[in-house]
């Protein structure tokens, strides 16, 4: 069996011996700093549209259903599930469609959608990122098959960075199979090393931080 | 060297256009992650770098109480893992899985480990149809190229390069504008994600505390790799691994800098199995296939087995002056650069081109960038060692072994050494104490003749150091 | 620390660049040193070790050795060879403790020439003086073994006449790297190219570096184009006046 042959061989080359507790591991380094919400906000704002990314602080979640009425108007777009969506009366929103539960209309949806809508469970104030933890409220598809993305984040769940993150979520597997750090829209530079965004994933990319 | 490397070389040297293509491209990934490194930009990086060999090092010194850890979260979470010892268990997991499941469409994502494995040719073989989704591996997948760097696989070709490729092979009309070109790779590719049975992705570290898998990348084609098709089979070495969720925030701060210079990818998944209940999207199916093909082999060495510890981030490629010039297509095997000089020998055997571990000027940029510190120019000198010894078991390049027997006795006999410096000062020819274009036969070989192919020789002075000083009499 | 200092010239400039070792010596008496030249040196043997010759290497090194061990401070012009004896003799000798022992006590005495006179000697103004417009070429063992980057620049600055310019991109290998320069003599040309035009973007008449081995791959570069570009050596330009 190829499974207890590597391990021994790797045991043997290592001078160890099974089920040999392992020396202590080096301690875990994550530096979280002090960093005052509004200073987050304009960092993650700043840090988006950088990368050609957009992002707004919005006052309130009228406002922000509105501008994401806006920004849809005349086009397709599919919701996820996140109940902060529904709170702030985006999914109920005209062209928007929402509560999908089945994978297969949630694929076809996403497939045919101009813009997909999310909210994130985290954002990171130093680099501009979503965190997407897949979940019945989120699925993975809607930020990720249609070629533009909204997601409308309550202030309060920027973290500082990645440390934070780590340190508030120690073990993401407990909870879910997939969390995602989005940065910015899809890009590449493999022909002649030009950039060029949206590849496979959304090439555009709007996040409002509703206070 | 082989005749076949020196060829190689001397092919990419004469390429003026490669030259230039290389040298640009590497040039701006150099300085990009020159910038994003900076003291003032990330004033910890030294102690992240320290940070990320210490738990590279840790990890793959225990590396079998690490593999069983994963092994049982894996597990845990609904998922296999599978142990490959080579290239051949890897293709038969692959295909027996397939046709169990009935599969014949599979998307892939970015995965040296499976190029090492050769896994699309098996696959192909076989009649599965194995599509690369990374815009750069696809292109070269439709040229029937192997990558020429390990983070930019299509460093080499041009927007005209890629017009005639797809035309070709895709029977599109010729397009020679990148956006264009990269909308028809979106179109053809989007279909098979939709459409494909299995997804195979590589892994940038495997997470023993969590039974997960972290793919780092720019353009999404992992995450649809992963999320659309049923079944994701993640295909990773051995030394992947890392302790604990939390160690990967060092990783990610490190990595995507010193790739592109990027301050994170766009998108860092972070995956653990199939989908759960209640999430509504996801594969069903989730396979991790640990892949030894002879990563084990190097672990005995304590002095060479920190090449195991390498995250794949092609900084060493693009700061070496030597991969800057000959490009990745002159190295035997589908790793290239630094890294690749020091890994193919120590999987492939040292013979198999025993010229590697010496295309190298010892410079040390590449330990100076790497980010989990591996020290490159001291593993390149062990293999030298290495080389030396198995020429002398096989009796070969007796020559070059005298020469060094004897200068080893020359210069501990300091009377000889000061003689034979004066015989070649009487030999060499400077007439007007200018430096020599070139020298008389029979000197004109091998050393000599390589020194004056490039560059000119130092005339030799009327009198050497010591003469000098016994004159001007020194004690 | 007494005032003699002992003289490891290093093969390259006893064979063909002995005004190095000549410069070297004045300018560390000039600063009031006692200057000796132990007759018995020969080479560090770097060629051997880095061609994989490991036991050749080391037979060298036992000379270097019994030479230098009764020296009570060694000083080398060139980065490459001191790093060669403090860096990487101790590697020759893992196997043999009572060698290993003498190394290490031996490695600590050692010094490439801007080190010592920056950090042992303690001074940054020689009294040196020469007009030209130099670009310093950092050697790659000195950079990077021996960390050595501002001690050459402090001295230069304090030459009278003497401009210096830093080329872009800085702290590109030269392309000499020891039997690389021959193995791989097209590859090592090319390097060595890039590096000239490196140099003459700068504008400079003069490459300064404290490698001999560099500046002999630069000046056979130079040379081979038809530049009028000159190196010189630290100690050739700190021993000017």
């Amino acid at each position: 069996m190829s499974r207890d042959h590597i391990l021994h061989r790797v045991r043997t080359a290592l001078g160890r011996s099974a089920g040999q507790e392992p020396a202590p591991p080096p301690p875990v380094r994550l530096r979280v700093p002090e960093v005052p919400r509004d200073l987050r906000v304009s960092s993650f704002i700043a840090r988006l549209e950088a990368l050609a990314g957009h992002a707004q602080r919005v006052p309130s979640q009228s406002a922000a259903r509105d501008l994401v009425a806006a920004a849809i108007a005349g086009r397709t777009a599919v919701a996820s599930n996140s109940p902060y969506l529904a709170e702030c009366g985006i999914t109920s929103l005209p062209g928007v469609r929402s509560g999908i539960r089945d994978v297969n209309e949630l694929r076809d949806a996403c497939e045919k959608a101009d813009v997909g809508i999310t909210s994130a469970d985290y954002a990171l104030g130093d680099t501009g990122t979503l965190v997407m933890i897949a979940s019945p409220a989120e699925a993975r598809l809607v930020s990720l098959l249609p070629p533009a993305h909204i997601a409308v984040v309550p202030c309060d769940r920027i973290l500082t960075g990645l440390d934070e993150l780590f340190t508030v979520l120690p073990r993401p597997a407990d909870q879910t199979s997939s969390m995602v750090l989005i940065t910015g829209p899809s890009r590449t530079a493999d022909i002649e090393q030009i950039l060029v965004r949206g590849v496979h994933g959304p090439g555009q990319i709007s996040v409002f931080l509703v206070e | 060297m082989s005749v076949e490397f020196h060829h190689k070389i001397h092919d990419t040297l004469a390429d003026a256009n490669l030259q230039l293509a290389i040298y640009t491209a590497t040039g701006r990934l150099k300085e990009k992650r020159i910038e994003a490194v900076a003291s003032d930009i990330l004033p910890d990086y030294q102690e992240l770098r320290s940070h990320a060999n210490a738990i590279k090092k840790h990890t793959i010194e225990n590396l079998d109480h690490y593999l069983e850890e994963f092994e049982r979260n894996v597990t845990a979470h609904g998922s296999k893992v599978v142990y490959c010892k080579d290239a051949t268990e890897v293709a038969d997991f692959v295909l027996g899985l397939a046709k169990q499941r009935g599969a014949r469409l599979i998307v892939k994502s970015k995965s040296m480990t499976t190029e090492e494995v050769d896994l699309n040719e098996r696959l192909e073989h076989h009649g599965l149809e194995s599509v690369e989704t990374d815009l750069g591996e696809y292109i070269l997948q439709l040229a029937h190229e192997k990558p020429y760097h390990i983070v930019a696989p299509a460093l080499h070709k041009t927007r005209y390069d890629v017009a005639e490729i797809f035309t070709k092979r895709l029977n599109v009309p010729n397009e020679v504008v990148i956006e264009k070109q990269t909308a028809i790779a979106r179109a053809v590719l989007r279909q098979k994600f939709l459409a494909a049975d299995m997804g195979i992705s590589g892994a940038n570290f495997l997470v023993a505390d969590s039974g997960a898998v972290v793919i780092i990348e720019n353009e999404g084609n992992a995450r649809l790799t992963t999320s659309a098709p049923k079944v994701h089979i993640a295909v990773a070495g051995i030394e992947k691994l890392i302790p604990r969720a939390q160690d990967v925030a060092t990783f990610l701060k490190l990595l995507a800098r010193s790739a592109t210079g990027q301050l994170l990818s766009v998108y860092s998944s972070f995956l653990s199995g199939p989908r759960r209940p209640g999430e509504v999207d996801g594969p069903e199916e989730f396979y991790v296939v640990l892949v030894d093909n002879g990563r084990s082999r190097l672990l005995p060495d304590r002095a060479k087995r920190q090449s195991l510890y390498c995250i794949r981030c092609g900084a060493c490629l693009n700061t070496c002056p030597v991969y800057r010039k000959i490009g990745g297509h002159s190295f035997p095997w589908v790793y290239s650069g630094p890294i690749g000089a020091i890994i193919t020998p120590q999987f492939m055997g040292v013979t198999h081109e025993p010229g590697l571990p010496f295309a190298s000027s010892l410079c040390g940029a590449c330990a100076e960038v790497c980010p989990v510190k591996i020290d490159i120019p001291r593993v390149l000198l062990e293999l030298r060692s290495d080389v030396k010894k198995a020429e002398a078991r096989e009796g070969q390049n007796r020559i070059e072994k005298v020469a060094f027997r004897v200068f080893a006795w020359v210069m501990s006999h300091p009377r000889v050494y000061e003689m034979a410096g004066r015989m070649a000062a009487s030999m060499a020819p400077s007439p007007d104490g200018g430096w020599i274009r070139n020298v008389p036969p029979p000197m004109n070989i091998g050393p000599a003749q390589a020194w004056l192919s490039q560059r000119d020789l130092p005339p030799s002075p009327s009198m050497s150091f010591r003469e000098m000083w016994r004159k001007r009499g020194g004690r | 620390m007494g005032n003699r200092v002992s003289l490891f010239v290093t093969c390259i400039v006893d064979q063909l660049f002995p005004k190095v070792g000549m410069a070297m010596a004045e300018v560390l008496e000039r600063l009031g040193y006692q200057v000796d030249f132990p007759e018995e040196q020969t080479c560090c043997g770097q060629p051997a070790f880095n061609s994989g010759y490991r036991a050749e290497a080391r037979i060298v090194a036992r000379h270097f050795l019994k030479t230098f061990e009764a020296c009570e401070t060694i000083v080398a012009p060139s980065g490459s060879c001191t790093s060669m004896v403090i860096h990487h003799f101790a590697e020759l000798f893992q196997k043999d403790p009572e060698t290993l022992a003498r190394v290490h006590a031996l490695e600590k005495r050692v010094y490439e020439f801007s080190t010592f006179l920056t950090a042992v000697a303690g001074v940054e103004d020689v009294g040196a003086r020469m007009d030209a417009v130099a670009t310093f070429h950092d050697g790659c063992h000195a950079l990077r073994e021996l960390g050595i980057k501002a001690a050459p620049r402090r001295l230069l600055a304090h030459v009278r006449g003497l401009e210096l310019r830093e080329m872009t991109p800085a702290e590109e290998c030269c392309g000499f790297g020891g039997t690389f320069s021959v193995k791989f003599a097209e590859l090592s040309g090319a390097m060595a190219r890039t590096k000239l035009e490196a140099i003459e973007r700068t504008g400079a008449d003069t490459v300064v570096s404290l490698d001999p081995s560099c500046l002999m791959q630069i000046q056979g570069a130079l040379s081979r184009a038809g530049s009028p570009i000159r190196t010189m050596h630290l100690a050739e330009v700190l021993a000017s006046r």
